[in-house]
């Protein structure tokens, strides 16, 4: 079987932040990693393997340096990674994004399976996934915390918001998966090695031979207009001391503020 | 046929039931289309869609488009995604609203790249820019220690999820005037690619309870230890409360998820919500930050939730809550 998960490397977002001066990102050694998300989109396509056997290939789309979180992937047990790179493909929102790694997964042969994490920390847009997977026409489900191979069709069992459903979905299907299905095994030092010295294909705009503008900015809908610091509270009163002196206090403020 | 651009809403329903973010993105949909000079419309694919009309005039919706059809009884990706993407091409509205529950976060992204649209995830604000005609889309980003404004210039319709408990409601009254469109779109063409077996509803009243609740009093790390989330339940049933926890406390296993409240758990808006022993992790307050007024209870005077409190409250959890839960219940006596 042959299975694409597709990750991104993103800044580890706790540690990102906004100079309130000058509204623009904190970003200097701030570090990268994957997504957390696909790591669970990854440990389920390892899964499938080891009970099914066949081939998991990772694909990042990102600048250069994304090459790392392919690295890391290799080192965890994917077989092969492919790196979707261009400055054509700069500035991209999720629909150009979802219309470029499509290409990319078009070029791969007998796919079966196309994993995703839920959504990417970074922006939290959870629109990718879906987004490739309409551009390849494959049916597709989000939420995935389970998956069973069933003959032409896998089980998969996804998450809402009271309980869970199970559905039964045609090959070659596209999931997102979320961070109940698994943690991520730990990379061995003999793949580790190995992932060290692979060879990562790079595929840009002459290897994925795009319509130009559905690609980078000018294939992208949606465009930042502002970005700013959250709002921070100034009225706010802090307490300390006795707790029953302060608890007397509180509950004065409440009254007057009639929430109590 | 009306000439007037339309702002509609995604009427999603489950077993015949709205849900309830439609309610709150038909208000805030008013808002904005007011604003805008809009109509104010819903779109409701199901199989018997006459029967919950009534519900979406009542919330402002002056128009119905439904979508009846067998195949449309449960969501169904496929089926749903061309349904609202043929009515969108046919009826071109300037703005459509989804809410990011599991259903529109699989259906809304599908939409856009079918119909090129621009779609912006988990908005905390919209606006209206009426002098360019744009939608001003806000949400948090790098898990809520930026925010960005987000516009569709070019491409219409401008879509965007927002999660529930974001904006208000606001019921009109029970018999409000609206039209009842009748729509139809030709499914046998649809490969049928994937069926549900099975839906599983767990029964777990405080999940509920925390999307609904007026007051929500919850725990983190420096609850210390499982047992020890009494006395958050506690002051939670002196005040009729729901119970909410921090990511750490459920990692631990020191409480069930249905519990968890923040980015990757629920998003609450409560009149009060109290902190207890939580520090604050941005992740946290992505979920909880525009609660009416946060009470923070820490230990730690640089704890990052004081920046964010209307009432900061610096000592042990363990002596201050008991004592809060003691004086409410001599105020209510």
């Amino acid at each position: 079987m042959n299975i694409v998960v597709c990750i991104k490397q993103v800044p580890d977002s706790d540690k990102v932040t906004i100079d309130r001066e000058t509204n623009r990102l904190n970003r200097a050694g701030v570090p990268s990693i994957i997504n957390p998300f696909d790591e669970n989109a990854l440990e389920m396509a390892l899964q499938l393997k080891d009970k099914h056997g066949g081939k998991v290939t990772v694909i990042s789309m990102g600048p250069p340096q994304a090459e790392q979180a392919l690295r890391t992937a290799l080192s965890h047990g994917a077989d092969e990674a492919i790196l979707v790179s261009d400055r054509k493909f700069g500035g991209a929102d999720t629909w150009a994004t979802s219309y470029t790694i499509s290409l990319a997964i078009k070029k791969l042969e007998d796919v079966d399976l196309i994993l995703f994490g839920k959504q990417a920390i970074d922006g939290d847009t959870a629109q990718v996934g879906p987004g490739v997977a309409h551009f390849l026409d494959i049916p597709m489900l989000t939420y995935a915390q389970g998956v069973e191979v069933t003959g032409e069709t896998f089980k998969v069992n996804k998450v809402t918001e009271d309980g869970y459903e199970i559905w039964d979905i045609d090959k070659p299907a596209a999931l997102t998966v979320v961070k109940e299905a698994n943690e991520l095994r730990m990379p061995s030092l003999k793949k580790k090695m190995a992932a060290k010295k692979a060879e990562i294909p790079c595929w840009g705009y002459d290897e994925l031979n795009p319509i130009d503008e559905n690609i980078g900015l000018s294939g992208s809908p949606t465009k930042v207009s502002k970005i700013f610091a959250p709002p921070v509270k100034l009225n706010k009163e802090i307490l300390s001391g006795e707790p029953s002196d302060m608890i007397a206090e509180l509950i004065k403020k409440l009254k007057e503020q009639h929430v109590l | 046929m009306s000439t007037t651009k339309e702002l509609w809403v995604y009427a999603e329903q489950r077993d015949g039931k709205i849900a309830g973010v439609v309610q709150e993105l038909l208000s805030q949909g008013q808002i904005l289309a007011d604003k805008a000079g809009f109509t104010l419309a819903a779109v409701l694919p199901s199989a018997n869609g006459a029967e919950l009309c009534q519900e979406l005039y009542n919330f402002g919706a002056k128009k119905v488009y439904t979508i009846d059809d067998p195949k449309l009884a449960d969501y169904q990706n496929d089926y749903y995604a061309r349904a609202v993407a043929q009515l969108i091409n046919e009826k071109k509205p300037e703005i459509v609203l989804y809410g990011a529950t599991t259903i529109g976060r699989s259906l809304a992204p599908t939409v856009a790249v079918m119909v090129d649209a621009g779609l912006t995830a988990d908005c905390t604000e919209l606006d209206f820019d009426v002098e360019a005609g744009n939608l001003l889309q806000t949400r948090p980003a790098f898990g809520g220690n930026i925010m960005a404004t987000i516009i569709c210039p070019d491409h219409r319709p401008q879509m965007s999820t927002v999660r529930s408990n974001v904006f208000k409601k606001t019921k009109l009254s029970d018999n409000e005037a609206g039209e009842q469109v009748e729509y139809s779109v030709d499914l046998s063409g649809v490969p049928e690619r994937m069926r549900r077996i099975e839906a599983v509803h767990e029964a777990d009243t405080n999940s509920i309870d925390l999307n609904a609740a007026q007051f929500i009093v919850s725990g983190g790390r420096g609850v210390g230890k499982p047992e020890n989330f009494k006395v958050i339940y506690d002051l939670a049933s002196e005040l009729g409360a729901a119970v909410g926890a921090s990511r750490a406390t459920v990692d631990a296993g020191w409480i069930s998820h249905h519990h968890q409240v923040g980015q990757t758990g629920k998003t609450v808006c409560p009149v009060i919500y109290i902190a207890c022993g939580i520090s604050g992790a941005i992740q946290h307050l992505a979920g909880m930050q525009s609660s009416d007024m946060i009470i923070a209870i820490n230990k730690d005077p640089d704890a990052p939730i004081f920046d964010i409190a209307d009432f900061g409250l610096i000592g042990d959890l363990h002596e201050i809550v008991p004592e809060f839960k003691k004086q409410i219940a001599a105020f209510k006596a």
